[in-house]
């Protein structure tokens, strides 16, 4: 069968590779996470705690200017259950969550482990904000953020 | 500042693709259609302002060295703006600054967008957070709206019931768009029943992936005035507001903003709002196209919008209180982003829609006595937040 002209297409893809530069300060919290900590950037003059950690504070303009030792224990402020397969991203089903840790003011997100996905419903209800999870580190740590992961606390 | 006015729109049909022409030859026809409406040639156009969000969707890089020719735009100023969802707001708002500055006269604004290009839309958006903390967690545009919705809910005590009404609306209301994309109707049972993809989203509350373009023209008032413009739509309220990509900030005590809420979208109806003089939304505001790409989208912004309080969207949603025909607002006549995102120019169209029921030119979408529409858009990380306000009559 040929096809119309007007209706030919020709494919593409792009292959594009980058190293990307990681600073000083992703470097101190990769070197964290190796260590099983989790450290946060601390604004004296905000008196907020930064994760991920920052290089400046938003709210006060000024440089942080100090490192705190997350709790490795927090609160949940947003999640969601993925059941559908996106091109290039994780196969389906897993879960995401933002969680704002002891002890710092803003919430990070990583995948939510060791859930039952089975019931998409019931598990999207226990991932509601408000519930408590716990970090749970990897135990071969390479300095990525991919070191930990979270695991709703029981 | 200098009174602006639009004098042109045009819009494509939007549809998953177009098979008989390219996407610089899609541009064009949006830029034609809208200066024959403002009954101008290439030549009266001072500057052109081009409306392009991420082009990795179609496919060539920083496409808007391509469409220069296409639309009009050789030997002239030219810039493309790009702030995401929100491009075709901001693209806009920088088209309205050329005039109201006083810098050009006669500005066209224009673009097109073709997502279903590639399979791989949501890696692409996967790609615009950072490499460091937050790209390895497969955050795209959608898992980010979905945890939106899911503060929504928890706050509000929304349900997804009502969440799919929302989409019920809007392809009903669309269906009397011909430039719209998805037109079926469904039902609240076909919603909920959809595949689940996110939740809570199942997968009709998520706009497709659409290919079409948008053009406007805006022109100062020296130049309308004595031209045979009969009802132009005057730009009176123009405002943008921005947040950290990182989501994380705008939630819980800490935070200064709240993601489930839209703050950026408050903060830039309030000074949208004080230029255009519109103290009481609900008389003053007749219709609002949203941008919605998600069936959470719509109560927050209209409760941003001042259509209505915090939480209280919803309840007024199941009685009908945002359909053509009620006292509230008429919410997206065109069935609005649900049913419709170009990205690249969505913002645009959700501005062309709100321009046309001043001007008179809906069609089946008019509603009666438009005095004042307003148009929005978001962009970004949910970041990028765009109000813009359209009126029949200039200070």
């Amino acid at each position: 069968m040929t096809i119309a002209s007007d209706e030919m297409t020709i494919p593409g893809e792009w292959h594009v590779r980058y190293n990307y530069s990681v600073g000083k300060v992703a470097g101190e919290f990769f070197d964290g996470l190796r260590d099983g900590k989790i450290l946060a950037t601390f604004c004296s003059k905000s008196g907020l705690a930064y994760l991920p950690p920052r290089a400046y504070c938003e709210r006060s303009f000024q440089a942080c200017d100090g490192w705190v030792e997350a709790g490795l224990e927090g609160t949940i402020e947003a999640g969601t259950i993925v059941s559908a397969s996106f091109e290039n991203l994780p196969p389906p089903p897993y879960a995401i969550a933002y969680v704002r840790l002891d002890g710092v003011s803003t919430a990070m997100l990583n995948f939510v482990r060791a859930l039952d996905l089975s019931d998409l419903k019931s598990a999207a209800a226990q991932l509601q904000p408000g519930r408590r999870a716990r970090v749970v580190f990897a135990e071969k740590r390479i300095g990525r953020v991919t070191d930990f992961h979270y695991e709703l606390v029981r | 500042m200098k009174d602006v006015a639009v004098i042109g729109t045009a819009q494509t049909p939007f549809k998953t693709h177009y098979a008989d022409k390219n996407y610089v030859e899609l541009c064009q026809d949006a830029a034609v259609a809208a200066l024959a409406q403002a009954r101008l040639s290439p030549d009266d156009i001072d500057a052109v302002v081009f409306s392009m969000a991420p082009t990795e969707f179609m496919g060539v890089n920083d496409a808007d060295r391509w469409a220069v020719d296409s639309v009009f735009a050789a030997g002239k100023p030219f810039m493309r703006v790009h702030t995401g969802g929100a491009t075709g707001g901001s693209a806009l708002q920088a088209g309205y600054a050329h005039v109201a500055s006083g810098m050009y006269q006669t500005v066209l604004v224009v673009g097109a967008d073709r997502v279903s290009e590639t399979p791989d839309a949501q890696h692409v958006l996967n790609l615009i957070w950072d490499r460091f903390y937050e790209h390895d967690f497969a955050l795209n545009t959608i898992t980010m709206a979905a945890m939106g919705a899911q503060r929504y809910m928890q706050r509000y005590q929304v349900t997804e019931e009502q969440f799919a009404k929302v989409v019920v609306d809007a392809r009903r209301k669309a269906a009397r768009n011909p430039y719209a994309h998805l037109r079926k109707l469904v039902t609240v049972e076909d919603v909920l029943n959809s595949p689940p993809v996110s939740s809570p989203y199942k997968l009709f509350e998520i706009c497709p992936r659409s290919s079409g373009a948008a053009a406007m023209v805006l022109s100062s008032a020296e130049a309308v005035k004595g031209s045979g413009y009969t009802n132009p739509a005057w730009i009176t309220g123009a405002s943008s507001i921005t947040h950290t990509v990182f989501l994380g900030d705008r939630m819980g005590y800490w935070a200064s903003t709240e993601l489930a809420d839209h703050d950026g979208c408050f903060l830039a109806a309030q000074e949208a709002y004080r230029q255009a003089r519109i103290t009481d939304p609900v008389r003053q505001v007749q219709v609002a196209e949203v941008y919605d790409p998600f069936s959470s989208f719509l109560f927050q912004q209209l409760e941003s919008l001042g259509f209505c309080g915090r939480g209280e969207a919803a309840a007024i949603s199941d009685d009908g209180g945002f359909d053509l025909d009620c006292d509230i607002v008429a919410a997206n006549p065109s069935g609005g982003t649900l049913c419709t995102n170009p990205i690249g120019v969505t913002g645009l169209v959700r501005a062309i829609d709100a321009a046309n029921q001043i001007m008179g030119q809906a069609g089946d979408m008019q509603v009666r006595g438009v005095k004042n529409a307003i148009a929005t858009a978001i962009g970004g990380s949910e970041q990028f937040f765009t109000c813009t306000v359209f009126s029949n009559d200039h200070h």
